[in-house]
């Protein structure tokens, strides 16, 4: 009997101590993670003095994810085209397709679904590029040569990424409210005036395309700080850099729906 | 006056967390020569190396460089420093998305306000003094591990510095490669005027070129002296160094309870 307690002693206490640390840990990271966001923040001068470094960046993050923005943000379009025309036909009202389509991109999918897609894409890049580098050494070798590589590495990467997200969610919407309009009005055959008229009264400037580029601002600087610390932060091998990655895919997708939510509560409460 | 010596080790101790690494390091290098610190995987050599480059600082001592102590150094003050030193890692670390060319052009892009076209003439000739100019537009992933090690030996002489320290130059390379690596560290030495402090365990190579040896041992120095001293030492850790002899003062094993306990021998079978 004594020995079983004994057990269940240890095992409690092995618990306690887990939590402890995991705890400790975790908030150890936040604050480690915290720091590092305000080091880039004030060594962001190189980014803009030599706006090429930055430039080059947004190649690789926002060009080269063009591809899968632009598809997407198409077959989403059609997507809302066929399932709004389904709903909107059931209350005779299908000649408001255009605006159904264009709300809902301008609004939520194209900010949101452009942030996850962004940071699958270009996210989990960065933290590997950035995570590989420390790996073998380059941010060491960097600092030896008395080049700081916040500034010069990390501090591009950040503003590159934070001026891509609204560029590219807004093509998404583009490309959404085109592909709406190839299976709304090209394949089915509601009317090509009301679907465009329609969309140009109901949507405002300042409610919804403002409110969505704020959105898709702050997804950018999430997703890229998240990308920057964790490519920062990983272990330097094989395991730590692949771990990494995966933890800026996760950990950037929930904080995209997270924030999300927070925007639209404070964006659009007053609205009828 | 400026003394003799570039750097200054004095009574350094240092661990990482609860893990002592140096415990009591006391080491020169005097300005033209190449020094080797050497010692077996794991002893703390490369740890000196960061410590002189001041990417951490000590627990308990000084290290000096030109007369500065270099924990003392804010990150102006270092970063200063720091461009009067080039260091090779052991397997180059070049920048992986840059050329060659481009590799070599880093520090003087960086740190000078020079035309592209001077900064074309001198990457060309430090390329060249390391017989890589025509691999000038090259990737760092077309380089073989020895020419890599060269382009990294290039960049760390691109501004001219006053010490170059390597860790482990000589780690995984051929025959041929061997031989050119420690030439050039020899001559870079000599025609620059530089002082060199390389971190290696390879002996027979090292000795060849360097002036001086220390030998690293359990975090503190065991034995020092120059190439001909070394190979005439009779010190049983130096001569199993040098010999590379399996077992000596460095054991073979790991320490480990007794065999016969471990196969269940010394004890009655229940």
């Amino acid at each position: 009997m004594p020995t079983i307690w004994a057990w269940g002693r240890n095992v409690l206490k092995r618990a306690l101590e887990n939590l402890g640390n995991s705890t400790v840990q975790g908030v150890w990271r936040m604050g480690f993670a915290t720091r590092f966001f305000l080091a880039v923040l004030m060594h962001s001068g190189t980014a803009f003095r030599r706006f090429g470094l930055t430039i080059r960046e947004m190649y690789f993050t926002g060009v080269l994810s063009l591809i899968i923005i632009l598809v997407s943000g198409l077959f989403v379009g059609m997507v809302l085209g066929l399932q709004g025309y389904e709903t909107l036909q059931t209350y005779g009202s299908e000649e408001a397709l255009g605006v159904l389509v264009a709300l809902s991109l301008v609004r939520e999918l194209g900010p949101v679904v452009a942030a996850l897609l962004f940071a699958s894409r270009a996210g989990s890049a960065i933290t590997a590029e950035i995570g590989l580098m420390k790996a073998t050494e380059q941010l060491s070798a960097m600092e030896m040569m008395a080049v700081d590589p916040i500034a010069r590495v990390v501090a591009p990467r950040f503003w590159a990424g934070v001026i891509s997200m609204p560029l590219l969610a807004a093509l998404f919407s583009a490309m959404g409210v085109l592909g709406g309009y190839l299976v709304g009005v090209q394949l089915i055959g509601v009317d090509e005036g009301s679907f465009w008229s329609q969309m140009q009264s109901a949507v405002d400037f300042e409610q919804d395309i403002l409110n969505g580029v704020i959105k898709s601002v702050v997804f950018g600087v999430a997703i890229t700080a998240i990308a920057l610390f964790e490519g920062y932060d990983a272990p330097p091998t094989a395991e730590g850099v692949s771990g990494a990655t995966t933890r800026t895919v996760v950990t950037s997708s929930l904080a995209v729906l997270a924030l999300d939510f927070v925007l639209t509560a404070f964006m659009f409460r007053g609205l009828n | 006056m400026q003394s003799d010596n570039l750097v200054e080790i004095a009574g350094v101790a240092f661990g990482y967390g609860a893990r002592p690494i140096l415990k009591g390091i006391n080491l020169t290098a005097r300005r033209g020569q190449v020094v080797a610190i050497m010692g077996s995987s794991g002893c703390g050599k490369t740890t000196l190396l960061r410590l002189i480059g001041g990417q951490i600082k000590p627990g308990q001592g000084s290290v000096r460089v030109a007369g500065e102590s270099v924990a003392d150094l804010d990150q102006a003050g270092l970063y200063r420093l720091r461009r009067k030193m080039g260091m090779l890692f052991q397997f180059g670390a070049l920048f992986t998305d840059m050329s060659v060319f481009d590799n070599v052009a880093f520090q003087l892009r960086e740190h000078t306000d020079l035309p592209e076209d001077a900064i074309r003439d001198l990457v060309l000739m430090k390329l060249n003094a390391v017989g890589l100019r025509g691999a000038a537009r090259l990737m760092p992933a077309e380089l073989s591990g020895g020419m890599a090690r060269r382009v990294a030996l290039a960049r760390a002489i691109a501004l001219d510095p006053m010490l170059v320290m390597y860790d482990e130059p000589f780690a995984g390379l051929d025959p041929i490669s061997l031989g050119v690596t420690g030439n050039l560290i020899r001559r870079l030495t000599d025609t620059l005027g530089l002082t060199s402090l390389l971190v290696t365990h390879d002996v027979q190579e090292s000795l060849k070129i360097v002036d001086y040896v220390y030998f690293v041992s359990e975090g503190v120095v065991v034995a020092e002296g120059t190439a001909n001293e070394i190979r005439a030492s009779d010190l049983p850790y130096v001569h199993q160094f040098v010999h590379g002899e399996a077992d000596g003062p460095v054991p073979f094993h790991y320490p480990a309870p007794a065999y016969a306990d471990d196969l269940g021998l010394g004890q009655k079978r229940a």
